[in-house]
Order: structure tokens, then C-alpha cells, then sequence
């Protein structure tokens, strides 16, 4: 810090207070985020060699391999069948989440809504509620014998096995609809509240319908948060562990390795092929970096485009 | 996911005629949203009064009479280590939000205030790391902190969620608003150092933002299963979400454990959803648009 500056220094160049305030940050940054990525692209690289038959000391050494992790984990037909599996499930998150939450994001912005303030509050409540103990809530309403959806279900004639093979992504993609539709709703709801109210007036006069209104008006303007959202949930669902981990208990359908990060946690501490993990783990990370960029030019844009 | 899928078409069809019939659809959506929001939470405090005999027999939405036996049970689960998780999520969750919310505020104001080199690029940084997948980090981070001698403490779940590059965006967006350049300024030439400056005059007009900060870094490590999952062994340091998920494993094959897991994931979600009610003013994803309106 440099209180003593001579006062020619007008706009002040900062000198060491800005450093000294982020110092905190960036050295978490480098120990928790920076130096793990760089070892993970380390260990990524290489492989236990065992020579002979493995016993006694340097028998087993850590060798440089390349690219052949990547190699085995994109040629592993498991992973592929884990990355199809996940995009089936966030397709049907995505859309019906997101979908859920636009439509009562405009609906609690329209004039004559009853309960608002009630409704609100309770599709914000899952936020509050851990994946796990989502997990386990639905988990026990799929289970027959404790569930009234079962009982409902049994009693209009249809005998459905929630966790059954056909019917667990969708059972696993209603968990994370409804942990995670109210914050969605939330945040292009506070987005709407913003707009002055008068465009709608003038939209109004014009004898534009509220449903008008609502497509041509409103979700253009919610557009940029519905991309913000959108990103935030594609990075979410590319790593879904909670739910499959926590359901899995009450199930056979799903395996260990159901989602790519449960196979990069079984490689990692079951198998304890460490270098596997390493690999999966930058392939997921790879495919989040190609929305990352995206969606840095997004929050860039919107939050700080007044010409910095 | 049937109920979702039926109240989609729902507001599509809803004719925009006279205003008080549009009133109607959508408020009866909305209810129905509700509905299902609160759905799960109703039946699991339904299903926490059932007796081990009562949950599979009686009907599934009438109350039972073991609410009691079962709290009592659940508190004798293995010497009463349920209550140490609920400690420790509190511990974990309490401590972490609060140094989370100063590293925040801190990186926030310094980021928004000053013009100095590398600002873009520690910005671009910060942020950036919410865009990589915790499971690139989970693995390595207990991996360093094993070689550390740290995995398995209290540390390994604590140290790496200070870090929130969605609390510093906050805090950055708040204090470009919140914080007047000439009052800075001002206070500058009184002599003021920059230390002073930040902790008394910065810091408290970004109290709106440090409280929203720290809700929303407490719900993300409360709710947080797979770092503490990874990074813990011994379950007396886990949180109530780990602890959760050994439970159901274990009784996974004896449903006599179910009465124990249902009971203890209404108890875990009390003080969340208490936290939330209370708070409810405070959960603001609109810091940004709310006061940049100059």
C-alpha cells in the first residue's frame, strides 16, 4: 500500500493495494484450481510400468506414456456408452427444466397471478434441499410399497418399474428438474422485474396480447439469462454424479460407471488406475472449455460491455 | 416428470382475452408447480411418523405413530454420529461461507475499484474456474493433499470452497455500483490508507452483496457431496450429505435401515429450508441489474 503518493498522481495508479487485496484469491487459485488441472494434464500422461512380475522395489515405475490414456479412453466403449447415456439425460434436463422455468418465470411477471408470493417460495424451496437428500426422497417415492406415485400409478391399472431400465433417466432427470427449476425461475425472474414497466404499457395500448407480450417482449429480453442458465446447467449435467451415485443403492439398472465422472471416480479409487481417471477427467474438461468460452464472451458482454 | 411435462402446454394454450379470465391459468399452473416443488418434502415428513411396520403396510400418505421411536433410534445410530454430522455441515458450511464471503468481497472491490496490470487476466481467472468440472479438480486436490498430510481432516473440505468465482463476480458487479469513485477519493486525500479505506468505508457499503454472497457459498457447501465424499475417510468428520449416502448404502440390502434414512433426511433438510424462509429477502440473483442503474 501507498498512502504517500505525491499528489501529482491524479488518477491513481494503484500501486500494491489492488495486488495485496486479490492476493488471497489468486493464491487459492493457484493451489486449488491451477495446480491440480496442471496435475491432472500430468498424471494424464503417464502409467504404472511393471517390470518382471511386479514385485520388490522398482519393480513398478511411473513412466512417461504419451497420449495413450486418451487413446484408451476414447476408444473405451463403456465411456462412449456413459457420454450417451448423460446426453440423453440433459437433453430432457435442459430443455424440461429450463422450459419450466421460463414459463413460471413469465407467468409470475403477468398481472393477475393469485399466490404469487407462495408459489414462488415453494418451487425455490428444492433449492435449499442437497442433491443427496433429492436423490434419496425420489428414490423412496420410485420404490414400491412406500410410494403413493406407485400406489397412483398401480391404482390406474399401469404397473411401472420407476427404476427400471427403461424408465431411470427419466427418473433421474425428474430429480434434477426439480432441484434445480427454481433457481432457474428465480434468476429470469429477477431479469424480467428489471424491465420498466411502461414498455409493456406502450405494447398494451397498442393491443398486444399478454401472451403477445410474453413471446415477442419478454423473452427476448430474458434471452441472455436464459444463455447464461443454459451454460451453467450444460456444465452441471456434463458431470452428474449425486443422483446416479445415491440411486443407485435402490437399483441394478445403474451401473458404476452410468456417468463419465462415476467412471473417473471408480478409476480413481476402485480400480485405482489413477492415470485412467486423470485422462477422463481432462476429456469432460475438454468439452466443458469448448462452452467455456462461450460463455466468458457471454458474462463479458453483458455485465461489463460498458466499455472497459 | 409426467406432472411437468402436463403443465407445459398449459400456459401455451392460455387465451389472453378478457383479464380476469386470464387470471385463472396462470395462477393455477403456478399452484400446480408448487405442488410439485413441495410434493417430496410433504411425504417425507408423512413418512418420517411411520413405525418400521407402518412404512410398508399402512397407506402411504397417512401419518404413523413412530416419529418418536424413530428420532430415538436415529439418535443411537452408532453412538449418536448423525448429530456430529449435522455438526460438522454447520462447521463446514458456517466457516467456509464466511472466509469465502471476505476473500470474495475483497477480490470484488479490488477488481472493480483500482486500474492496474493484469486485471483482465486475474478476472478472466477467477471466473474461468467456474467453468472447470469439479471432478478435474476433486481428484488431484485430495491427491495433493494427501502429499500434504491433509486429506481426511477438516481442511481437505474446508480450503477448496473459499474460493467462489461466482461470489467474486458479485461482489465485483456490486462494488462497481455500490461504491462511489469520489467518496473513495475523497477520503484519499484525507489522508486515508488504501486499508482503512477498504475495511471502513468499501467493505461496509458491500455488505447487501457479502450477505447474498455468503447464502449462496453456505447452500453450495452444505449441499456439496463429492468433495467431502472423496476427500473423507472416517466418518466422523463427515457432513450430513456424505453421512447420508454411507447410511443408504449400508442399508440398502435391510430395509429396516429405511426407517433411519428417512427420518434423517427430513432432520438434515430443517435448517436449510429454516435458513431459507428466514433469509428469503437476501436471495438476490439480481445484484447486477438491481443496482446499476445510474
Amino acid at each position: 500500500m501507498s498512502p504517500h503518493r505525491p499528489a501529482g498522481a491524479r488518477t491513481r495508479r494503484a500501486g500494491a493495494a489492488p495486488y495485496l487485496f486479490l492476493a488471497p484469491a489468486m493464491v487459492l487459485f493457484a493451489l486449488f484450481t491451477a495446480l491440480p488441472i496442471g496435475y491432472t494434464a500430468y498424471l494424464s500422461l503417464r502409467r504404472t510400468k511393471v517390470s518382471g512380475l511386479g514385485l520388490g522395489k522398482g519393480a513398478r515405475k511411473e513412466v512417461f506414456v504419451g497420449l495413450a490414456n486418451y487413446a484408451t479412453a476414447l476408444g473405451d466403449g463403456e465411456l462412449w456408452a456413459g457420454w450417451l447415456r448423460v446426453l440423453g439425460y440433459g437433453a430432457l434436463v435442459l430443455v424440461v427444466m429450463l422450459g419450466l422455468a421460463l414459463l413460471f418465470a413469465l407467468l409470475l411477471d403477468t398481472l393477475h397471478v393469485r399466490f404469487a408470493r407462495f408459489s414462488r417460495a415453494a418451487i425455490f424451496l428444492p433449492y435449499a434441499v442437497p442433491g443427496v437428500a433429492a436423490s434419496l426422497l425420489w428414490g423412496f417415492l420410485y420404490l414400491p410399497g412406500v410410494s403413493p406415485v406407485n400406489d397412483a400409478l398401480s391404482a390406474l391399472g399401469a404397473r411401472v418399474d420407476l427404476l427400471g431400465a427403461g424408465t431411470v433417466t427419466f427418473s433421474m432427470a425428474n430429480v434434477a428438474v426439480w432441484g434445480g427449476v427454481g433457481f432457474n425461475m428465480l434468476v429470469l425472474y429477477t431479469t424480467l422485474r428489471a424491465v420498466p414497466r411502461e414498455y409493456y404499457e406502450a405494447a398494451r395500448i397498442d393491443g398486444a396480447s399478454e401472451t403477445q407480450i410474453a413471446l415477442r417482449i419478454k423473452v427476448p429480453i430474458v434471452t441472455p439469462a436464459i444463455i447464461l442458465t443454459t451454460v451453467f446447467s450444460i456444465i452441471a449435467t456434463v458431470q452428474v454424479f449425486t443422483e446416479p451415485m445415491t440411486l443407485r443403492p435402490l437399483t441394478n439398472t445403474i451401473s458404476t460407471t452410468w456417468s463419465p465422472l462415476m467412471k473417473v471416480y471408480r478409476d480413481a479409487f476402485v480400480t485405482g488406475d489413477l492415470y485412467s481417471a486423470a485422462a477422463t477427467a481432462v476429456v469432460i474438461a475438454a468439452i466443458s472449455v469448448v462452452l467455456s468460452f462461450g460463455f466468458l464472451r457471454v458474462v463479458r458482454d453483458r455485465a461489463f460491455g460498458e466499455g472497459r | 416428470m409426467t406432472r411437468a411435462n402436463a403443465t407445459a402446454p398449459a400456459a401455451g394454450t392460455a387465451r389472453p382475452g378478457r383479464r380476469r379470465a386470464y387470471g385463472a391459468a396462470p395462477t393455477a399452473v403456478l399452484l400446480l408447480g408448487a405442488l410439485y416443488c413441495l410434493f417430496p418434502v410433504a411425504w417425507v415428513l408423512v413418512a418420517a411418523t411411520k413405525s418400521r411396520a407402518e412404512l410398508f403396510t399402512t397407506s402411504t400418505l397417512l401419518p404413523g405413530t413412530g416419529l418418536l421411536a424413530n428420532l430415538a433410534d436415529l439418535a443411537a445410530y452408532r453412538d449418536g454420529v448423525f448429530w456430529l454430522w449435522m455438526l460438522n455441515t454447520v462447521l463446514y458450511a458456517g466457516v467456509g461461507a464466511l472466509l469465502s464471503t471476505a476473500v470474495s468481497a475483497v477480490s470484488g472491490y479490488a477488481l472493480a475499484k483500482f486500474r492496474f496490470p493484469g486485471r483482465g487476466l486475474a478476472f478472466n481467472l477467477l471466473l474461468g474456474g467456474v467453468l472447470v468440472p469439479a471432478v478435474v479438480l476433486a481428484v488431484p486436490q485430495y491427491l495433493l493433499l494427501s502429499k500434504a498430510g491433509l486429506a481426511g481432516t477438516y481442511w481437505s473440505v474446508l480450503l477448496p470452497q473459499i474460493l467462489s468465482p461466482y461470489g467474486i463476480y458479485l461482489a465485483r458487479v456490486y462494488a462497481a455500483a455500490a461504491i462511489p469513485d469520489a467518496l473513495l477519493e475523497a477520503a484519499r486525500i484525507d489522508g486515508a490508507t488504501e486499508g482503512r479505506l477498504a475495511l471502513n468505508v468499501a467493505l461496509p457499503l458491500m455488505l447487501p452483496a457479502m450477505v447474498t454472497i455468503f447464502l449462496f457459498q453456505f447452500v453450495a457447501i452444505w449441499t456439496n457431496f463429492l468433495l467431502p465424499f472423496i476427500m473423507l475417510g472416517d466418518d466422523h468428520r463427515f457432513p450430513m450429505t456424505v453421512g447420508l449416502y454411507t447410511m443408504l448404502a449400508a442399508g440398502a440390502n435391510q430395509p429396516s435401515l429405511y426407517n433411519l434414512i428417512i427420518t434423517g433426511t427430513l432432520l438434515s433438510l430443517i435448517p436449510l429450508v429454516a435458513l431459507f424462509l428466514t433469509m428469503q429477502r437476501y436471495w438476490r440473483t439480481d445484484l447486477s441489474s438491481g443496482s446499476v442503474k445510474n
